[in-house]
């Protein structure tokens, strides 16, 4: 079943408008369509992030689905609590994490793979916005390469984690990578997550106009040129199985670099290496999409 | 215990402009022509903020209390109905 913009719109999502987010917030515009599909039977995990701060200046919150906020490393440990105490008393939910890329990448990574490892009903929601910007911009596990950060002033020069296969190696019944500029296929994949059993992850690519430097009006311009240009492969591993979803025409990855100031006065050269890297990584998800398995 | 400190369980209750009235923050504002308009909705879809709902026309509604007029809505306009315009004094 694929979902159409009819069946969102006669959903009832869980965010109310007039929340702390930014003007032209990727993680707010996630949150909306998510928690259309994921429907009213939810209760949210949010460990510290922007979303804590989007979501609840006490004493009013902008989210009416239930949610439970918790310190930055605890998140998979207490969806995994609260996923478990609801099932002694007889309740079936879906208990969902939402965390930013620090407390999944950096901080989260012991208790998302201890919960994974053990196989906890939840699903584990990582918006990425590739940096903290909630205290300034600092540089994260998730940053790009060559990216502007605040801790980064002349550009980060180590890779970034690929997160979701190394969640992928816990061999989980699903990981997929999402972005805000595909929003149908974003969709979906809560869609499929909801209906499977066990542990499962999505990764969200989400723009953030303050730290990336980009114009407000482009956030979904943004992160659909992410997946245009291959920089951000949408892509979901199904009990093994890894099948690319979005197969776009490339596009030449300049074209996404310059609508963000944080990749501002990379060389000619530069740019080459990185469009080499993404090269790299699409054809080694082409490759592992013709495999029987890929964990 | 008699101590007589007031106990406040930090429990935030869901209501809507919990920041306050955001349209507040909004430099330029996005307005509809409805002449233009397809009805395709995917101004609501990519809406960062939830404010477009349907008008009693049947026509994308703009809730300006809340709209914090980053232009997402105009930007993926196919047709080019909405339109940026300066937010006066």
């Amino acid at each position: 079943m694929t979902l159409t913009i009819h069946d969102l719109r006669k959903e009832s999502g869980s965010y109310l408008p007039g929340s702390a987010a930014c003007p032209g917030c990727g993680a707010t515009l996630a949150f909306r369509i998510a928690s259309r599909v994921l429907g009213p039977n939810t209760i949210y995990v949010v460990p510290a992030s922007c979303f804590s701060v989007i979501q609840s200046p006490f004493p009013k919150s902008a989210i009416s689905a239930p949610l439970y906020n918790i310190a930055f490393p605890a998140a998979a440990a207490t969806a995994s609590g609260v996923y478990r105490a609801y099932k002694m008393i007889g309740r079936n939910v879906n208990v969902v994490v939402w965390a930013g890329d620090g407390g999944t990448v950096d901080i989260g990574i012991q208790a998302l793979s201890g919960a994974a490892e053990r196989g906890e009903d939840i699903i584990y929601v990582c918006y990425d916005n590739e940096a903290y910007m909630n205290t300034g911009i600092q540089r994260s596990g998730a940053t790009p390469l060559m990216a502007w950060t605040k801790t980064t002033p002349t550009g980060k020069r180590e890779m970034p984690k690929d997160m979701p296969m190394i969640v992928a190696a816990h061999r989980v019944p699903y990981v997929a990578t999402a972005s805000v500029g595909y929003p149908f296929d974003l969709a979906n994949k809560f869609e499929k997550a909801k209906r499977i059993k066990g542990f499962r992850y999505i990764h969200i690519f989400s723009t953030c106009p303050p730290g990336w430097n980009s114009p407000v009006s482009k956030t979904a311009e943004v992160a659909k040129l992410a997946v245009d240009t291959y920089f951000w492969p949408l892509y979901e591993i199904e009990n093994g199985k890894l099948r690319i979803t979005v197969k776009p025409r490339k596009r030449p990855l300049k074209e996404f670099l310059e609508l963000q100031d944080r990749f501002r006065g990379l060389s000619d050269e530069e740019i080459e290496e990185l469009e080499k890297i993404v090269m790299e990584k699409w054809n080694f998800l082409l490759h592992l999409e013709k495999s029987e398995r890929v964990f | 215990m008699g101590l007589g400190v007031p106990i406040i369980i930090p429990v935030s209750k869901p209501s809507k402009g919990s920041a306050g009235k955001t349209g507040l923050w909004r430099v330029e504002k996005p307005v509809v022509d409805e002449d233009k308009c397809i009805k395709c909705w995917l101004c609501w879809l990519y809406c960062p903020e939830d404010v477009i709902t349907e008008g009693p026309n049947g026509f994308p509604q703009i809730d300006y209390t809340f709209c914090k007029g980053c232009g997402v809505c105009a930007d993926v306009c196919p047709t080019k109905a909405i339109q940026m315009t300066k937010e006066e004094e």
